[in-house]
């Protein structure tokens, strides 16, 4: 099908396209729903049925560098909300700008998300061979709180008393968090591709009150993956949380 | 088709065959037509239809002797689980809906193609290479652990090719999920001025229920069987009890899709039907919100059956009485459908052309088909026939005896829409019968083969089962003409058919009013709809002759 301007060849208007469009993205959510819907559904389950290893896993994340990523996405959801607003009030500069921060904003927490998931290498907690909850408190790191660390060792003792597979049910944990903020990062990376797509199409000066439906729908994903993480938040770094 | 005074027509000189935008093969491989992207599906699902059939073959032969005639054990595992996916993800959930829905849809609405023509041709590279990385699987070791993929022997233990075949379907499932996607924006957005809901054909309400569920319910499969792979890489331990997981989590997650996969497997051979039925009863369809009702309502409930699979697992008698509930309320629509066409056949003018006596036989056997269901959603007779050759036959009438059928129906009745062609009336209509006959001798017999107590999956059989056997592998030869004889005749008719024109059977939808085969823009002009649908009394334009019976009476004068 040929295009006319912005206008496909399959549809009588822009107005018809818009729609289309709009109601595209968000049947494709709602897949995602349900996709991230049966992750959800076996964390319910095993974090039901293997609490205790659930809740130390839950405490050897780094709530700070999460609670910063979690600031940091809904920040970048502000971002994009700007941005689709921009393109509807025709400020195309401003268009370009916020979808530039809103993509330097998810690199943050990309690179946050790495050297999370460095550190879990570093503490033997990938699950595979090597997995070992007890490894880190008896291995301290460079820069590592000794003061947390030995209030760590008594809690992973105390949860080998409860459990004594803490090692194989912790895995299940682990290979949770990996799946679902994996899976989430993917999603990310996908959008960041988007956004660098957008911010070429603002360059060129595409995206006019007359014709702003790619950001839109765009922000529109971009605001699904912040809800996501909204959820991963909680259930995987705020489990029996104490101190 | 009988009454319609004869004339002689020509091929159109350009339509979306022989448009020359590009050179040839390129202009196919990357075309956004949806009139090509149909044509490029039933090549595929053709080929895999041809695949599972072979399959299906070699377990029949083996089970012509009790001890086995044919195969190891351990390859009559993997004969089974192969014609199975072949089947099920490579043939039936796209057949109608990725060649027929692609094709027609926009026709019947009035639209010059889908709403999102890259992501259709995206959709069928999707299903291409799923369907590459599943061929690998099976020529690389096979795969043993049955369709349903059941942990931890899919996940741990089996020795098969479990990975590239997993990876296959989640692939495959994104191409229906777009599809689906697609199908919805379309039906919503698209419509022809005057096409409101309630004009529109039944075929198209099938295919949005159908989409309803494609994206539904694929997501949950594509993540269950991304965690059979990653078990199985990484030696995760969700599904294995050894490592603290649990393989009904798998089954839960894993029929919480595979059941309303069977509705999208028989909703649009039921939309094919309602398409069918009125053209050749020349009658309106009885009680057409009803239908388009039941399409919906098929879709809605199914999602709330899928534990009826796993009633022997040990789950708790009262949920399960629950799931038997609803599986016996899901009949109901289905039950609605059946009596309406049987209502519009009622006084009607009826006419034995080919896709007729397919829409007919769909009817009969769903409804064999759809009834021993109740026999097995019903808790204590399960029991006994779980996992027998009873549900494999009951499947079988539905997915080979409804499904099949429809499809075979479908390319009968828009054949000539698609090619601009006739076939053959009489031999086609002698293929269907043999179908017909084929398919029951082939699956009747299993009924009883499961009643008495032959469990499915097997490779060997007790002794005093081994009539019905041949029995059964004797109809499937003749289920086997049944089919090779349309695919030649067909075939032969691209060539050599009566030209066909605009409309010969002649039917009411959208797509009879274009030329056959359709310019690729679809209409010379955008359609504006102010007619109802089927409505044969007061369609002028159809040029059929003064003497049509009308509806019967609403109190009747008999």
């Amino acid at each position: 099908m040929h295009r006319t301007g912005e206008l496909y060849g399959q549809f009588q208007t822009l107005e018809q396209q818009k729609e289309s469009a709009t109601l595209g993205m968000w049947i494709f959510l709602i897949t995602e729903v349900l996709f991230f819907g049966g992750l959800f559904l076996t964390y319910t389950i095993n974090r039901r049925t293997f609490s205790t290893a659930f809740g130390i896993g839950s405490n050897t994340l780094d709530i700070t560098l999460g609670a910063g990523n979690t600031v940091v996405l809904i920040m970048s959801s502000l971002t994009m909300a700007m941005a689709v607003w921009s393109a509807q009030v025709g400020k195309k500069k401003l268009v370009c700008i916020f979808l530039i921060a809103t993509l330097g904003l998810g690199t943050v927490f990309l690179g946050v998300k790495a050297i999370e998931y460095k550190q879990k290498f570093d503490h033997h907690l990938i699950p595979g061979r090597s997995f070992d909850m007890k490894y880190h408190p008896a291995h301290p790191m460079a820069g590592d709180d000794l003061k947390e660390l030995a209030l760590e060792k008594k809690e992973v003792d105390e949860a080998l008393a409860v459990d004594p597979d803490i090692n194989f049910h912790g895995q299940l944990y682990f290979s949770l968090y990996f799946g679902m903020t994996g899976l989430h990062a993917l999603h990310m990376i996908v959008g960041a591709g988007l956004l660098l797509w957008l911010i070429k199409g603002s360059f060129a000066g595409r995206f006019t009150p007359q014709y702003n439906t790619p950001v839109e729908v765009v922000g529109l994903y971009w605001h699904f993956v912040d809800i996501v993480w909204i959820y991963l938040f909680p259930l995987l770094y705020l489990i029996d949380r104490h101190r | 088709m009988n009454n319609t005074p004869p004339t002689s027509y020509e091929l159109p000189r350009t339509h979306y065959l022989n448009a020359t935008y590009g050179d040839g093969i390129r202009s196919w491989l990357l075309t956004t037509d949806h009139k090509r992207i149909a044509l490029l599906y039933l090549g595929s699902v053709t080929v895999f239809f041809f695949i599972g059939g072979v399959l299906a073959t070699m377990i029949r032969i083996h089970l012509l002797t009790p001890g086995g005639a044919l195969v190891t054990p351990e390859t009559y595992n993997k004969l089974f689980t192969m014609h199975g996916v072949a089947m099920i993800f490579f043939f039936l959930v796209p057949s109608i809906p990725a060649v027929f829905g692609n094709f027609l849809i926009p026709l019947m609405i009035g639209a010059k193609d889908l709403a999102f023509p890259k992501l259709n041709l995206l959709s069928w590279y999707l299903y291409m290479v799923g369907g590459c990385f599943v061929l690998y699987s099976f020529s690389t070791g096979g795969l043993d652990t049955g369709w349903t993929f059941y942990t931890p022997l899919s996940s741990v233990y089996s020795n098969s090719a479990v990975t590239p075949a997993v990876i296959g379907i989640f692939i495959n499932g994104f191409s229906t999920i777009l599809t689906g996607l697609n199908f919805i924006v379309t039906i919503h957005t698209m419509r022809a001025p005057g096409m409101t809901w309630f004009r529109l054909p039944l075929f198209v309400w099938a295919h949005y229920a159908t989409s309803l569920i494609m994206v539904l319910a694929t997501p949950v499969v594509a993540i269950t069987l991304l965690l059979v792979g990653l078990e199985r890489l990484f030696h995760l331990g969700f599904f294995n009890p050894a490592l603290g997981g649990d393989p009904i989590l798998f089954q839960h997650l894993f029929w919480f899709y595979s059941h309303p996969v069977v509705y999208i497997m028989v909703l649009p051979g039921m939309g094919v039907v309602s398409e069918i039925i009125p053209t050749f009863a020349r009658k309106p369809i009885f009680g057409y919100s009803f239908i388009a009702g039941s399409s919906i309502a098929i879709a809605v409930i199914g999602f709330f059956v899928w534990a009826h699979h796993m009633f022997v697992t040990g789950e708790s008698t009262y949920i399960a009485l629950a799931f038997s509930f609803l599986s016996y309320l899901v009949a109901i629509p289905s039950a609605v459908k059946v009596f309406n066409w049987t209502s519009t056949l009622y006084k009607g003018s009826i006419s034995w052309d080919p896709p007729m006596i397919y829409a007919l036989g769909f009817i009969g056997l769903f409804v064999i088909g759809g009834l021993t269901g109740l026999f097995l959603a019903s808790l204590g007779l399960d029991i006994h026939i779980h996992d027998t050759y009873f549900v494999v036959a009951h499947f079988h009438y539905i997915m080979v005896g409804g499904s099949v059928m429809g499809y075979v129906g479908a390319l009968h009745f828009w054949w000539p829409k698609i090619t601009g062609r006739l076939y053959p009336q009489s031999l086609s209509r002698f293929a269907a019968v043999v179908l017909f006959i084929g398919f029951n001798l082939t699956f009747f017999p299993q009924f009883i083969l499961g009643y008495l107590g032959m469990p499915r999956r097997y490779h060997t059989y007790p002794p005093e089962f081994q009539v019905l056997n041949v029995l059964s592998t004797a109809g499937a030869s003749i289920l086997a003409l049944g089919y090779l004889l349309p695919m030649s005749y067909l075939t032969w008719s691209m060539r050599y058919g009566k030209v066909a024109g605009p409309n010969p059977w002649p039917a009411t939808g959208l797509e009879w009013k274009t030329a056959s085969p359709p310019p690729t823009e679809n209409f010379d002009v955008t359609p504006e709809v102010n007619w109802e649908p089927y409505d044969f009394k007061n369609r002028t334009d159809l040029g059929l002759p003064a003497a049509t019976p009308s509806p019967a009476p609403a109190h009747g004068d008999d």
